[in-house]
């Protein structure tokens, strides 16, 4: 099979949807001619015009209202927020506004806006260029929000985001776009809250998200050669949350370890223990672990920076401590 | 523009009516204890909607803001769905789930009002980036009052309107006070027309009492929006007559003379005298406030004996099931 990097899956995505739907159209800082800050729409300006590759001035409530606003009306606006972070501008719109309006309308406005950036820590990006936020998303009714970790999720989640009438939030950590992976050229799409099973295993369930997916991959390969076998869960997406195929690989080892880089309070790993716990209290052998990110704000220098994120030696030590609990 | 006919004329006054009797008796319900959450009337206002709407077609896009009920029932929802929706009625225009601050009938074009101040002038805007997309000629217009203009939404809505040329009408009501601060203390320009000069609009000021000059400014940039010839602000000088909301007092900030010169100059018996010196009949006119009297009390027992709506029902619509 043919491979491609995670960016170039997710803008094939992209392509083949717009040339499917002309009522999709992007705006962002840059995607028009220039192609989008991390190629998110390179080549498609030259198909499909300023119109429907449409840069915006820095105004992200303006142009998160203005989406709402067409995506109430007939159109499938996608809103290209380069890093994650430039979304806080527009929160209001889209929590008082945006996620609330299917609802309000008794279901008879759809909300069908994508809503896109770039997340993560790394590479020194500082504290207005690492943020996740995810779970601030998935907390409130009325977004779905995809956390692909692989070039052929990136493409398959991105297809579903633009077919839902729902909004949705396709959230793209910065440290997987350039990573390679087998993507069919055949049509597919991957349906929201449907967890992958990355690597299957006895002794302990770790569910990871984003870049944890890939590190706590790397530790499990450590680990194997210790004679501890990890089964590693990817839920794709937080909202909707695959609970089931949690408590399924739980029922089989056990032990739960949550792996995220982000923050611990009110964060993913409080909820998918506290769901483990409801649902399948009398599975767990051990009481379920966490490894997140630190409660700070990140900081630039590299060694401030990667202390603020799990590492792969502390998850592979924080599963070898489940194990033997 | 054409200047108005018999039909329209008689259909403006008719359509004030409508939204003078609907509050008003919304007003007595709330006294009565019928509406259990808010209520913001348009009385004093009326000319506004009616004069803008007027030019509206169903297809056309209408935003609103939190003192809304003027612009649901001048864009075409029937009072009786409006004052069940205050009632928490299933037969509300939101079944239920939104009262006097979240009205919404998408069927005819009515896209929802909105307890956040400022949304609309963006979402207006984006009705226009949708419509001039599809290539038809519909419109999306935003009503909001001076209490908007010194936010983020406007500036940017604006901003975002003219540099796309999107057919959009906002349409500010100024009626002096943002709840109950003056507007004269909220900004150093107490103009609202003039912003539109800062974005390079057409920016038009205008006496938002007067239901034939609304009307008139409304037309000339809805046709001109509808042509392709971008965006207008047209600022509303205009007054409410009752309290921000229902059951608040008159605190203070405004004096009792000041409310009563406003009255003098209500839009409706302002209108009338215009009909009837036009040579309309005081007995035609009179016989349209008589059937808008019947239609409200219709609403009113239709919203009586309306079922609540399902409990059952609560979690349903957060979602599209679109098959994500």
């Amino acid at each position: 099979m043919r491979e491609l990097t995670f960016t170039a899956a997710a803008r094939e995505a992209l392509a083949e949807e717009m040339a499917q739907n002309p009522a999709i159209f992007v705006v962002g800082q840059g995607i028009g001619k220039r192609g989008g800050n991390f190629n998110t729409t390179t080549g498609l300006y030259d198909l499909y015009g300023q119109e429907r590759l449409a840069d915006v001035p820095i105004s992200e409530r303006g142009f998160v209202g203005m989406c709402a606003g067409a995506a109430m009306t007939g159109t499938r606006p996608v809103v290209d927020f380069m890093f994650l972070d430039f979304i806080l501008d527009g929160f209001g719109e889209l929590v008082n506004q945006v996620a609330k309006m299917q609802y309000m309308s008794s279901g008879r406005l759809k909300m069908p806006l994508l809503l896109r950036g770039c997340i993560g820590v790394g590479g020194s990006s500082a504290t207005h260029h690492s943020g996740n936020y995810y779970p601030i998303f998935a907390h409130l009714p009325g977004f779905r929000v995809a956390l692909p970790t692989n070039p052929y999720d990136a493409k398959g989640l991105l297809k579903t985001a633009l077919r839902t009438d729902d909004p949705v939030l396709f959230l793209e950590h910065k440290s997987l776009l350039n990573t390679k992976g087998p993507v069919p050229e055949e049509e597919y799409t991957i349906p929201f809250g449907q967890a992958a099973v990355v690597r299957q295993g006895t002794a302990v369930t770790v569910v990871a998200f984003a870049l944890m997916v890939r590190k706590t991959l790397e530790a499990c390969e450590q680990l194997e050669k210790e004679g501890i076998s990890v089964e590693l869960i990817d839920p794709r997406t937080v909202a909707p949350l695959d609970v089931d195929t949690i408590l399924e690989s739980v029922r089989k080892t056990g032990r739960l370890l949550v792996v995220d880089e982000t923050f611990g309070p009110c964060g993913m790993g409080s909820e998918v223990a506290a769901q483990i716990m409801e649902k399948g209290f009398d599975e767990l052998d051990a009481p379920v672990r966490r490894v997140y990110g630190a409660h700070t704000p990140i900081p630039y220098s590299a060694p401030l920076e990667q202390a603020a994120v799990p590492q792969v030696p502390q998850i592979a030590q924080a599963i070898r401590d489940l194990v033997a609990e | 523009m054409n200047a108005p006919n018999k039909e329209v004329l008689l259909s403006l006054y008719r359509q004030m009516l409508v939204i003078r009797r609907c509050e008003e008796q919304l007003a007595r319900s709330y006294q009565a204890g019928l509406i259990p959450g808010a209520c913001h009337t348009y009385v004093g206002e009326e000319a506004i909607a009616t004069g803008v709407c007027a030019h509206l077609r169903h297809e056309d896009a209408v935003f609103s803001t939190h003192r809304g009920h003027g612009h649901a029932l001048a864009k075409g929802v029937p009072p009786r769905q409006v004052v069940a929706e205050l009632y928490g009625k299933v037969t509300g225009c939101s079944q239920g789930r939104g009262g006097s601050m979240h009205l919404f009938s998408p069927e005819v074009g009515m896209m929802g009002t909105s307890g956040i101040v400022g949304p609309c002038i963006l979402q207006a805007a984006g009705a226009g980036y949708s419509f001039k997309l599809l290539k038809t000629d519909n419109i999306g217009v935003a009503f909001f009052g001076d209490g908007a203009v010194n936010n983020g939404a406007f500036h940017e809505g604006l901003n975002l309107a003219t540099i796309f040329n999107l057919p959009v009408l906002f349409v500010c009501e100024n009626n002096q006070y943002a709840t109950e601060v003056p507007f004269t203390y909220s900004s150093k320009n107490s103009e609202v027309a003039n912003r539109a000069a800062s974005y390079n609009l057409p920016g038009v000021a205008v006496d938002g009492n007067e239901v034939l000059a609304v009307y008139r400014v409304a037309g000339e940039a809805i046709e001109r929006a509808r042509k392709g010839g971008g965006p207008t602000l047209i600022e509303c000088r205009t007054y409410r007559t009752r309290a921000h909301a229902e059951g608040m007092r008159e605190a203070g900030y405004r004096s009792i003379e000041e409310i009563e010169s406003w009255k003098a100059r209500d839009p409706i018996p302002a209108f009338r005298k215009q009909l009837l010196a036009r040579g309309y009949r005081a007995g035609e006119l009179d016989r349209i406030d008589e059937e808008v009297k019947a239609q409200i009390q219709e609403a009113v027992e239709f919203a009586e004996q309306s079922p609540w709506p399902d409990p059952s029902t609560l979690m349903d619509h957060i979602y599209s099931h679109s098959g994500a």
